[in-house]
């Protein structure tokens, strides 16, 4: 089968341009090297939708951030994802910092932000208790929110395979030549394990590799510097130590450490920005993480840090120009680059994927195909978390004809039986135990799994009908157990 | 079943013969009580809560079957246990070694063995245990919100007690740098792994900790055929009891490092390795000390977490240093009727001290429900030198003492932990400045709980309410 078009990537972005893409009637072919969507940049970051006062004015990050919201906000309600509109607050604690607050606040004018205030210190305090004494004044952008990084990539790339897109995991791209089938220019993508798989035009939204990628195609005019962020996250216990996103003044690197609750009721500390040789090097280091604990504490002193239940790292995919890469490739046809995504991508992945699909829509044009729009779109995703917002009376007419939805198997987060059964069974599908984790949350809690790891571990065998000692936590060579007694 | 194994394979594993005789019967009923609490909900529906018990236990492990006995045996009759797992025996269940028992029955029994002689008298008393059913709320008015295959339902109690058991530090409580591959359990988790569901979990192991699950599963997984690389103690003593470190560790050839830790968690897919380094007095690490140990599998037995979640939503006030409920000599918690015991309420050492805890919370409810419970003044029980806490935190007097009362002449047992290992030690416990009890030891250690008795009598004629009863410690040389 040739694709219409095929995504490098599963993360947000690429998610987010294949849902867009089947609201026409295209065949559409998302690849994916890790054993599940979002392993990248789109699992492990702050999940804050930004304002838009922070990038540089007339950049696609400047545009795209402000316009992105309101979309973004549209389409998780569509995707049943959670999020949460509680607003940022930026502080500063001495005169220097306060001067680039007041340049934030010009920014964010000029970039069409509304909703913004600065507060004199005790005004921010009296507005989040918790603030340290220390802050002098602070900037509040009240359209700023909070949502689930993964959980949206997840909902995307779901809905996008419920319209007809098709996911391939494991397939981490070997190599990618131009060939022609009947006078028609094809992508030709191999696979490290030799599968070939064939396309009209290719989407490159890779993440960290999105330079090797480029590469691949002799299109190579940029370079992914990963950067690494890390961070701590705290029990739900702590999660109403602050209700803003409190962040410090940006340094070049960063939004610096910031102080988040998550919608789903944690408390979120970090992240740090250092520069990594390798995308892949996600892991936390005592210094990272001694930054995160003393930077946080300066924003607000009474952090409980006793409740930490989990660290872990993030990477972003930036680039020199410090802008998003958002265009058709000048030597190859049909070749379109979504790259250098780093914050505030997750804000504007919406008007990312619709951008990138003008730009797909515009190279159709030029070689004379038209676009039909897609009849049997439906832009909204089963809810995963419907049993958690029913009423008792609901719950229990539902557990009568679904027992499984009343044996709790995660005690922490309250998760059952027939929730993980969900999450193995609903687009895309959880297939080790950290896909069950980042859709349904069990084994996400306070005990980190402790507890629920055995039970699951005996339901993701079952459902996939794969011997126990095969089930992985995140593919590949990550199994759990080693064999059988 | 819960963990959904092979059970064929299992008895033979764990021999418990007792237990699994009764294992079809246990089923069964399960069921018909499951099926009970339907009809009951339907014949009383228009209540703020759908069933009523005189008293409700939460957790049918060692400390809830204990407890609901003791209620029944101290006359109340309508006793009902909740349990979320499908069996009853909570953790005992997977530990499969033996040493339960010594104290309390004088005999040497496996943690399922223990566990099924108590619930032979459980259901000898016909308590009822409803398995699979999982507490999601309590209320301070002891109602108490229960989801199970059947639905979701409210019961309310006249007393309740909480045996909800502890859960394990995991390693991101610890933050360990390095990267998350698979291979890193909890031991319990380990535990439950290869005892229960019957696969192992690696072929190389460092366990960090030398608590008592530590070190029996480093015999487990040696036993098992896995080469158990280190075990690596950040104090400078272990807190596990002596006859594991000999039994587990020594007879095993493995070695123990005190003072040391892991310092960062290497591997991408499966766990490759874990550098470990020495702590100096502070728990820094020593930088020239850090070692790399190639292992596919790491073991956390770091700590033991009371599981209060329901009990701070019931609005009980918390010990800081036991991390469990505050509770007075009965085992009532700061709400009237709420009783906890077990490690829910503090981490104990031997399962035989569990029961007898439970046997002191279980009498507590019942003579609640009795109304037999009516202490006016509270005093105060405080930790003093080289104690790091005392439990009960409070001790109710009856002001006007009728001296014929049984419960003027009752023994109040004071248990408590030391701050670091010590030699030749004395302990006073003293209301005011007055002595109420000494005893000396010859050695004491922060793992192993101890305990020392008063007379209610001698608090008699306490002069100031707000006079304190503290432990203290005195090295002797």
């Amino acid at each position: 089968m040739i694709y219409d078009v095929a995504i490098a990537g599963a993360g947000v972005i690429g998610g987010m341009i294949a849902r867009e893409l089947t609201k026409y009637n295209l065949s559409v072919l998302i690849l994916e090297k890790e054993n599940d969507v979002a392993m990248g940049a789109s699992k492990a970051n702050s999940g804050i939708i930004h304002g838009g006062f922070d990038p540089v004015p007339n950049t696609l990050k400047a545009k795209l951030n402000v316009k992105g919201v309101p979309l973004l906000y549209k389409t998780a309600k569509e995707l049943n994802v959670p999020f949460k509109h509680n607003g940022s607050i930026i502080v500063a604690f001495n005169k220097e910092e306060e001067l680039v607050l007041e340049e934030l606040y010009k920014r964010g004018l000029k970039n069409g932000v509304s909703d913004m205030e600065i507060l004199s210190g005790e005004e921010a305090q009296k507005l989040e208790h918790n603030l340290s004494k220390e802050v002098t004044k602070a900037l509040v952008v009240k359209s700023a929110g909070i949502i689930c990084p993964y959980s949206l990539t997840i909902a995307a790339v779901g809905n996008a395979m419920d319209n007809g897109a098709e996911l391939k995991r494991n397939f981490e791209i070997l190599k990618i030549e131009k060939t022609k089938n009947n006078d028609e220019d094809l992508f030709k993508i191999t696979s490290t394990t030799a599968e070939d798989v064939f396309s009209r035009y290719f989407i490159n939204c890779a993440g960290g590799f999105a330079d090797k990628i480029a590469e691949m195609l002799d299109d190579n005019f940029f370079t992914v510097i990963p950067r690494v962020g890390e961070y701590m996250l705290l029990d739900k216990s702590e999660g109403k130590t602050v209700e803003h996103t409190i962040f410090q003044v940006p340094t070049k690197n960063g939004k610096g450490i910031l102080v988040t609750p998550t919608v789903h009721g944690n408390l979120l500390l970090g992240p740090t920005a250092e520069e990594v040789y390798k995308y892949t090097d996600t892991k936390t280091t005592q210094k990272g993480l001694n930054t995160v604990k003393s930077l946080a504490k300066k924003s607000v002193p009474g952090i409980n840090f006793k409740e930490v239940i989990t660290s872990f790292s993030g990477v972003r995919a930036s680039e020199e120009n410090g802008d998003f890469i958002l265009q058709k490739s000048k030597n190859v046809k049909g070749l379109i680059h979504a790259a250098a995504i780093d914050s505030p991508g997750l804000s504007s992945c919406v008007a990312i994927a619709e951008y990138v699909v003008d730009i797909l829509k515009e190279i159709l044009q030029e070689d004379g195909k038209e676009l039909t729009e897609n009849k049997s779109y439906n832009g909204k995703r089963k809810d995963i978390n419907a049993f958690k917002k029913m009423t008792v009376e609901e719950k229990n007419l539902f557990i009568k004809n679904n027992p499984s939805f009343g044996k709790i198997v995660c005690r922490c987060e309250v998760v059952s039986e027939g929730e993980i059964l969900e999450a193995l069974r609903i687009n895309p599908k959880a297939l080790d135990l950290d896909g069950v984790k980042r859709r349904v949350r069990a084994g996400m809690g306070r005990c980190q799994g402790g507890f629920c790891t055995p039970y699951i571990l005996g339901l993701i065998a079952e459902e996939l009908k794969i011997p126990l000692t095969e089930v992985s936590k995140k593919g590949k060579n990550s199994k759990i157990v080693y064999k059988e007694l | 079943m819960i963990d959904g194994t092979d059970k064929t394979k299992n008895k033979d594993k764990e021999n418990f013969y007792e237990y699994t005789k009764k294992e079809s019967y246990q089923q069964e009923k399960v069921e018909n009580e499951n099926m009970e609490i339907e009809k009951e909900l339907y014949t009383e529906h228009n209540k703020e809560y759908d069933i009523e018990h005189d008293i409700v236990v939460i957790g049918a492990g060692p400390a809830g079957m204990a407890a609901a006995i003791s209620a029944f045996d101290n006359n109340v009759k309508d006793v009902v246990i909740i349990e979320r797992e499908e069996k009853p025996g909570g953790i005992l269940k997977q530990c499969i070694h033996n040493g339960f028992g010594l104290h309390k029955l004088g005999r040497e029994l496996t943690g399922p063995e223990y566990a099924a002689y108590y619930e032979k008298m459980v259901n000898e008393r016909n308590i009822k245990i409803y398995c699979g059913t999982m507490v999601i709320d309590i209320t301070k008015n002891k109602i108490i919100t229960v989801q199970n295959k059947d639905g979701i339902f409210k019961i309310k109690a006249k007393a309740l007690i909480l045996a909800m058991g502890c859960r394990e530090r995991s390693r991101g409580a610890l933050n360990i740098p390095g990267t998350r591959p698979s291979g890193i359990f909890s031991a319990g988790t380990a535990q439950k792994l290869i005892n229960c569901k019957g696969y192992s979990v690696g072929k190389k192991v460092v366990i960090l900790g030398s608590g008592d699950i530590g070190l029996i599963m480093a015999r487990r997984l040696s036993l098992e055929g896995a080469k158990v690389e280190a075990v690596c103690e950040i104090m400078p003593y272990s807190v596990g009891l002596k006859r594991n470190i000999t039994q587990c560790l020594k007879d095993f050839n493995i070695p123990l490092y005190l003072s040391t830790t892991v310092a960062e968690i290497h591997g991408s897919g499966r766990l490759e390795g874990v550098t470990i380094a020495k702590v100096d007095e502070n728990r820094n690490i020593i930088e020239e000390t850090k070692k790399y140990i190639p292992c596919d599998t790491l073991l956390l037995s770091v700590g033991l977490i009371p599981e209060n979640e329901l009990t701070k939503n019931a609005g009980i006030s918390i010990d800081n240093f036991t991390n469990g409920a505050i509770v007075d000599e009965n085992r009532q918690t700061e709400q009237s009727g709420i009783f906890a015991c077990g490690n829910v309420l503090q981490v104990h050492d031997l399962v035989d001290y569990v029961s007898d805890e439970a046997e002191i919370a279980g009498k507590g409810a019942a003579d609640y429900v009795l109304n037999k419970l009516n202490g006016q003044i509270i005093i105060k029980t405080v930790p003093g030198n080289g104690v790091r806490y005392v439990l009960p935190q409070r001790i109710n007097l009856i002001y006007e003492y009728n001296k014929n009362r049984e419960d003027y002449k009752r023994e109040i047992s004071l248990f408590f932990r030391v701050t670091k290992p010590f030699g030749k030690i004395k302990y006073t416990v003293k209301l005011g400045d007055k002595v109420l009890n000494t005893a000396i030891r010859l050695k004491a250690s922060p793992g192993e709980m101890e305990k020392i008795t008063i007379k209610a009598n001698d608090l008699e004629k306490i002069s100031n309410k707000d006079e304190k009863i503290t432990v203290n410690l005195e090295e002797l040389s």
